[in-house]
């Protein structure tokens, strides 16, 4: 790639960073230049964010349905999986799956709550409160 | 012995961290496409089965941490790590590397960075930055992928090192210990060594996931995408793959583009010509990857959806792999001297 034709297109780096990227100038040397970012990989990210959305409005109306808890709906907002809650809690994949259930949900202990909240960065109240 | 650290931005953070370290310690030579060539940096892996936010687990370069403790362990320079599993003792010891003017690298998640573009901060867990200093209650950051030097509170800091998850940080840091006279013949056996170990690793790591041949693995799924998940996920699959590509830290290309600098300088070290035509090579493979970027960002934009398009996205990979294998033939047949 040229430096010429590095693109500097907007995206979510505005205002932060620009990157550094390697191209060639005019005598077909390497050297960097900084790009402010590339609409291609901005779609890409837009489209991660779209798919994030909707994941985490489907777990709030599946927890208005009562189908599943507030623990699914808050791994989802703060973007997290299974591995990644196991670790911030230490429960196994296993465990939070059954948490997942409104059923299994009512029945934890504060303990267990508090864990969850720390995690999602909530409090307890608010753990337990949300109805979606 | 009071010696100013300076800031470096780096396409990638792992080669800023240990450019900067290593030219700290006198390293003056030292360059990101030098720590990356030395370090065997670039490489192509599809782990099979194994999510990544919902995608595909692709990547363009060696492990985390790999880089760095190969580039320095072919100079010679012995690099400590510690990792912690209390967080008040993992904080003590950034105190006292800094009370010593010691600059040492840090390797953080990015999800609760707040310096970091927001849309960028996902569950990963192998971020590096330096800590160089306190002032005002804050320790002074040096983040490669940023333009300037910035700040973290303590609080900041030990949330960010005790991020959890895949890869967790667990508090590591690391400096180097021993940074002795590198001379200039060190400098081209290290270069010649990375080369042999990254075309072998390249070329010849068994398997079809890795490599080359990953390449052709995950060209073999992107013909099948479509009709298996559907266009939207299908579509939300590229579109990872052009992330992991391109995003911040790779440089464009895929890391592609890094090499070709790094062969670049490989060629002035060893005066070697043959060298320098092999960089043209690598740098039309950068090309091609952005060009492969383009098309599939035409799919997930939804401006073409066809299998005819998927196939046509494989092809490409095809042919990338084709001249990445050429590339690194070449590279491996050298009969480089140092």
């Amino acid at each position: 790639m040229k430096k010429e034709n590095l693109p500097q297109d907007q995206s979510a780096l505005n205002g932060f960073t620009r990157e550094v990227c390697y191209v060639k100038d005019e005598n077909g040397t390497y050297t960097t230049g900084l790009s402010t970012g590339w609409d291609v990989k901005k779609d890409a990210l837009d489209n991660a964010w779209d798919d994030i959305h909707e994941r985490v409005n489907e777990a709030r109306e599946a927890v208005k349905r009562g189908e599943k808890s507030p623990i699914y709906y808050f791994m989802e907002l703060r973007l997290m999986d299974l591995p990644v809650l196991s670790g911030y809690t230490g429960f196994w994949r296993m465990t939070i799956k059954r948490h997942f259930k409104p059923q299994v949900f009512k029945g934890l202990s504060d303990q267990r709550l508090a864990a969850y909240a720390k995690a999602f960065d909530v409090s307890v109240d608010e753990l337990k409160n949300f109805k979606g | 012995m009071e010696k100013e650290f300076k800031h470096i931005q780096t396409a990638h953070c792992e080669n800023g961290v240990a450019t900067s370290l290593l030219r700290y310690h006198g390293l003056d030579f030292m360059t990101e496409p030098l720590v990356f060539g030395m370090g065997s940096g670039l490489f192509y892996i599809h782990i099979p089965f194994l999510m990544v936010n919902g995608g595909p687990a692709v990547s363009y370069r060696s492990m985390p941490g790999w880089i760095f403790s190969r580039a320095s362990k072919l100079l010679g320079i012995k690099v400590k790590r510690v990792k912690f599993s209390n967080e008040k003792a993992a904080q003590d010891f950034v105190e006292e590397k800094v009370r010593q003017g010691i600059p040492i690298g840090c390797q953080v998640g990015v999800f609760n960075l707040p310096y970091f573009p927001p849309e960028y901060r996902f569950h990963f867990n192998a971020h590096n930055l330096i800590i160089y200093g306190k002032e005002n209650g804050r320790y002074l950051v040096s983040d490669p992928v940023m333009e300037g030097v910035t700040t973290l509170s303590p609080e900041e800091l030990n949330k960010v090192r005790f991020a959890k998850g895949p890869l967790a940080p667990k508090g590591h840091v690391y400096y180097p210990e021993l940074v002795p006279q590198v001379s200039q013949e060190q400098i081209r056996k290290a270069i010649v060594k990375g080369i042999r170990k990254n075309s072998r690793d390249m070329l010849y790591i068994p398997g079809p996931i890795a490599g080359v041949d990953g390449i052709k693995y995950t060209a073999n799924h992107i013909r099948k995408w479509r009709e298996k998940l559907g266009v939207r996920k299908a579509g939300l699959y590229l579109g990872q793959i052009v992330r992991m590509q391109e995003e911040i830290g790779t440089g464009g290309g895929g890391f592609r583009f890094l090499y070709g600098a790094f062969l670049e300088q490989a060629s002035a070290y060893l005066q070697n010509d043959e060298l320098r035509n092999i960089s043209d090579e690598f740098t039309k493979a950068g090309d091609m990857w952005r060009e492969s970027a383009i098309h599939m960002g035409r799919i997930y934009k939804g401006r073409m959806s066809e299998q005819k398009d998927y196939e046509q996205s494989a092809d490409m990979l095809m042919d990338i792999m084709a001249v990445e294998k050429e590339a690194f033939k070449k590279l491996h047949k050298l009969n480089l001297k140092y």
